[in-house]
């Protein structure tokens, strides 16, 4: 049995196509995908995204208690901050990739993958047995509801006091929106501009349809995950699952930037790490563009004349492109010129492009 | 409840068909059902005009934002027109299936595979969504 955000009414409500996501009854789509995904590129969409999880620390020692249950330097985080970071087992396999805001001298919230939220807040517990810190799982507690798109700033001010022109990209501040207690943090997971505001379950109707009511003239509309799939794709982000998983290392996602060697200490998966950080990769995560209209998926190969060199992480047809887009992992050495996606048995022409697929304007 | 004209037959793989009757050329789309369940419709491979199908074969595939799924002839015969508005524009299996979103016509040969009447296929589908 699926667990429920508290806005599932409103989701029904709405008509709303729901689906099982990692355990939760989420909404997939509201109605047309494509008309949700182009209201976040060209006004903005409102998400739930309750069924992420939320993790607190706090004590004298949650910052450091952070730099050794995680591969960055978190401690080192001024307040008010945000930042991408990973939690990686002993091997240095990936075991979620999460983002991390100091909301305080000594408190942190670690935002985690639905899926894998309760694995996370269990590890963060292990690992931070020795340091002075309580680590506290409040999923349950709260909803996360976000507005993206470039007309998010103009629908949430109108909502609240906080001042959100000086709020930067990968900030938090708590504020009130619609008189409620909310955190708000300019995050998000679409490559638009755009709000991450985590409240009190039973704030999160009322707060919906305040922002409903507020971003209606402005174009907004409700995005189910089948958008924000598609948006994040385009966008270049990894979804846990597809680029990422516990059989990578950072380093294999290209993502080794993330991992912070010069931190004081040691941390779960420094020696596995720097074991490998130096090797030249295997795989080199890569965009591709195909030529024709079917769509490269999850799973398919990537060829080059009849071989099989890679396999398709994530795919999907762009709303901005106006074709299909995929990642893939493709064997490193391979000349990028001629490959093909073997789509149900037939070789489909793709092109390599540059990561994202999508950059907006600032 | 998605739309099911009575005056179709269908099939458990959510195609309609219409103008078996009169054993001349019959008219095949998929359902409403089946394009809810997609969500949109991007894009849609139909078969050759001119080739010769069977009924049960796989003739083309209609791909959507999540999903990709084949389309089902559930009769034989010659393919003797495809819908090109649909293939230009494949929002039109979403918009309205059952007419502009109509997917290829066959001069049908044989029996059908098993059809369903729209009451049938009501009850298929209520168990299903």
């Amino acid at each position: 049995m699926s667990r429920s955000t508290p806005l599932r009414d409103v989701h029904e409500s709405l008509g709303a196509t729901l689906t099982d996501f990692a355990g939760w009854l989420m909404p997939l789509r509201y109605g047309s995908e494509s008309a949700e995904h182009n209201a976040v590129r060209q006004a903005a969409g409102l998400f739930d995204l309750s069924h992420m999880g939320e993790i607190f620390l706090t004590g004298p020692q949650a910052g450091e208690a952070l730099d050794y249950a995680l591969v960055g330097h978190l401690s080192a985080m001024g307040h008010g901050r945000a930042r991408y970071t990973m939690l990686v087992d002993e091997r240095g396999r990936v075991l979620d990739d999460l983002i991390v805001y100091r909301l305080g001298d000594e408190e942190f919230m670690v935002v985690a993958n639905a899926a894998n939220a309760e694995k996370v807040a269990e590890e963060l517990k292990n690992r931070a047995k020795a340091y002075d810190v309580r680590v506290e799982d409040r999923s349950d507690q709260y909803a996360l509801i976000a507005i993206q798109g470039p007309r998010s700033q103009e629908i949430l001010a109108t909502l609240t006091d906080a001042d959100l022109a000086s709020l930067k990209y990968y900030t938090i501040t708590p504020g009130r929106v619609d008189g409620r207690e909310a955190l708000i943090a300019r995050t998000g997971y679409t490559g638009e501009d755009g709000f991450e505001l985590i409240i009190a379950n039973d704030d999160a109707v009322p707060l919906w349809n305040a922002l409903t009511a507020a971003g209606e003239p402005h174009g907004l509309k409700p995005a189910g995950l089948s958008s924000r799939d598609t948006l994040r794709l385009e966008a270049g982000m990894p979804l846990y699952g597809n680029e990422l998983s516990a059989e990578l290392t950072p380093f294999d996602a290209g993502m080794g930037r993330v991992v912070k060697f010069d931190k004081p200490g040691d941390f779960v998966g420094r020696t596995a790490l720097e074991a490998v950080k130096d090797d030249p990769p295997r795989r080199r995560l890569t965009g591709l563009v195909a030529r024709g209209r079917r769509v490269p998926r999850h799973g398919y190969p990537v060829t080059k004349d009849g071989a099989v060199v890679g396999e398709v992480t994530s795919g999907a047809p762009s709303q901005t492109l106006g074709k299909p887009i995929a990642l893939a992992y493709i064997d490193a050495g391979v000349d990028t010129e001629g490959l093909a996606v073997d789509i149900r048995g037939k070789q489909e022409p793709v092109d390599v492009v540059e990561l994202p697929f999508y950059r907006r304007n600032k | 409840m998605s739309n099911i004209p009575d005056d179709l037959s269908y099939t458990k793989e959510h195609e309609w068909i219409s103008g078996l009757e009169d054993g001349l050329v019959a008219t095949i789309g998929i359902t409403a059902f089946a394009a809810e369940a997609l969500g949109d419709v991007v894009y849609v491979q139909l078969p050759e005009v001119g080739s010769t199908i069977e009924a049960g074969d796989s003739v083309g595939e209609v791909e959507s934002t999540k999903s990709v799924s084949e389309i089902y002839t559930p009769v034989g015969g010659e393919v003797v027109e495809v819908n090109q508005a649909l293939v230009d524009d494949p929002s039109l299996a979403n918009s309205d299936p059952y007419g502009e979103g109509w997917m290829f016509k066959v001069r049908a040969e044989g029996d059908a595979d098993d059809l369903l009447s729209a009451e049938e296929y009501a009850a298929l589908t209520s168990g299903e969504s």
